[in-house]
């Protein structure tokens, strides 16, 4: 497998997470009227990430955070070879009249976020929603859907693929982009 | 990701021990879904369904139902007693003719064994079987070790006994299937006239003692006595059926164990199960229903997927 050009490694990651969560408290204050929603699988360890940090910053220990599965919401049901496997739903709250922040950790063609809002919807009327990626692909985006925080914009081509490393799940923490999808 | 091994599901003899694990992890989610405030997805948005009842159902019927409903499946319903087939039509004719309109899959039930297999070979779309006759009832059986595995953390090693009228159930063969699949000890009990001969060959025990069955097994799936089957006389009595195979509290007070009672329905109360029994803390009769709307919502998933 051929190593990937990184793009954030493990100190700048940090450092963009940091920052994100700084920006987020500006804008959100103490997250009292506010709850974080990740969408599973791949933002939830960001998002954990970012519920954490800001349960310290803002001094809020009870910031509402759910996990939000959107498998079954996803309009590509059926284009695929395999069916694709649902992953745990973790939502004990109604979002109706809440602040709500989703976050996920690439943004591309918008079809995962258009998921997840159609997902939401199930959970109540949001006052607002925002959404907040790591890793923007600014190019062929499908849908016009747009993030409000970004830790990092990239210009690739299609065929490029990017991909975020956790501690927890991959053992190492970086973002790296790779030529070709399946690399 | 994985994907079933089959494009129907015609019985649990013909798919894999993953197959089964796979429909569980899935029915996991569902069962996540159906207890949320909203309990509707729109996976099967682009869906039809015909749910075709030639025999009498209700549970099976609104269960698969409900499950196609909170996919947001589109669902044709037919039962045989108001439609054509009591004109003369024939099954292959009738099938067609709703195919004609479209539809994706087809949910049946039949009192025929085998009908499944005869619309498989000659229809396009992905067929469920939802009990054929004599033969088999895979998502019933599959509802029942769900809700072993949810009651008693795993189905390996657990002892399953299947008390009552094995020659006319098609839950008792599908069961034996599934839970011989999964690793579970099967034990078969009721009247000799009732037990056919082949299913020692199962792997399965085959006893015509319910205080040892009873003594012997972790849960006790207790079937009907299905009369309507039944030609001829197999036992002298309903009355002398429930002294010798009935269930009741005190037998179950009588155990040195606490042990788990299941009955896929419809109960005939006073017969094979006393109500105490019934409607006690021992019984997942209803956890068993809840799950079926779960497990037949996977179903339907991972069969459409495979379109």
């Amino acid at each position: 497998m051929e190593a990937g050009k990184t793009l954030l490694d493990h100190d700048r990651l940090s450092l963009t997470i940091e920052r994100l969560c700084h920006q987020l408290m500006e804008d959100w204050g103490d997250f009292s009227d506010a709850c974080i929603v990740g969408i599973q699988p791949r933002g939830v360890a960001l998002s954990d990430r970012i519920h954490k940090r800001l349960q310290e910053l803002t001094g809020n220990d009870h910031i509402q955070y759910g996990r939000l599965d959107i498998t079954f919401y996803r309009d590509d049901f059926r284009m695929h070879d395999k069916p694709l496997s649902p992953h745990p739903n973790d939502m004990d709250f109604i979002v109706a009249d809440k602040k709500v922040l989703l976050i996920d950790d690439v943004l591309y063609t918008g079809r995962t976020i258009q998921a997840a809002l159609a997902a939401l919807q199930h959970y109540g009327r949001p006052k607002l929603v925002e959404l907040l990626v790591l890793v923007d692909r600014r190019f062929n985006r499908h849908l016009p859907i747009q993030a409000d925080y970004i830790g990092l914009s990239v210009d690739a081509l299609d065929e490029a693929y990017v991909k975020v490393n956790w501690q927890e799940v991959h053992g190492t923490e970086e973002v790296l982009l790779f030529d070709k999808k399946g690399q | 990701m994985k994907q079933l091994s089959t494009r129907h599901l015609i019985g649990i003899k013909s798919i894999t021990e993953d197959d089964i694990q796979l429909i569980f992890e899935t029915a996991d989610n569902f069962k996540e879904v159906i207890n949320r405030p909203i309990k509707k997805v729109p996976s099967l948005r682009d869906i039809t369904v015909a749910n075709l009842f030639f025999e009498s159902s209700t549970r099976t019927r609104v269960s698969f139902e409900l499950a196609e409903r909170r996919l947001s499946a589109d669902t044709v319903n037919f039962a045989a007693s108001s439609s054509s087939v009591s004109k003369g039509e024939t099954l292959l004719d009738t099938v067609n003719n709703i195919l004609s309109m479209k539809v994706d899959m087809v949910v049946m039930r039949h009192p025929a064994p085998g009908a499944c297999v005869y619309l498989e070979k000659r229809i396009p779309a992905n067929i469920i079987n939802a009990g054929d006759g004599t033969h088999e009832h895979p998502t019933q059986a599959l509802l029942d070790a769900f809700s072993i595995r949810e009651k008693l953390g795993d189905v390996a090693g657990k002892k399953v006994a299947i008390i009552g009228d094995i020659l006319h159930s098609r839950v008792a063969l599908s069961n034996v299937f599934c839970l011989t699949k999964l690793g579970a000890k099967v034990r078969v009990c009721g009247p000799p006239t009732l037990i056919p001969k082949h299913y020692a060959e199962l792997g399965v025990e085959v006893s015509h003692d319910v205080r040892d069955t009873l003594r012997w097994c972790d849960v006790a799936n207790v079937l009907r006595i299905q009369l309507e089957r039944q030609d001829i006389k197999y036992f002298p009595s309903l009355r002398e059926y429930h002294q010798y195979f009935g269930i009741n509290k005190q037998m179950l007070d009588e155990l040195d164990k606490e042990i788990v009672i299941m009955h896929p329905g419809p109960i005939n109360r006073g017969v094979e199960i006393t109500s105490d029994v019934a409607d006690s803390n021992h019984s997942i009769i209803l956890q068993q229903v809840e799950n079926g709307v779960a497990i037949r919502m996977a179903v339907l998933y991972l069969l459409a997927a495979r379109n």
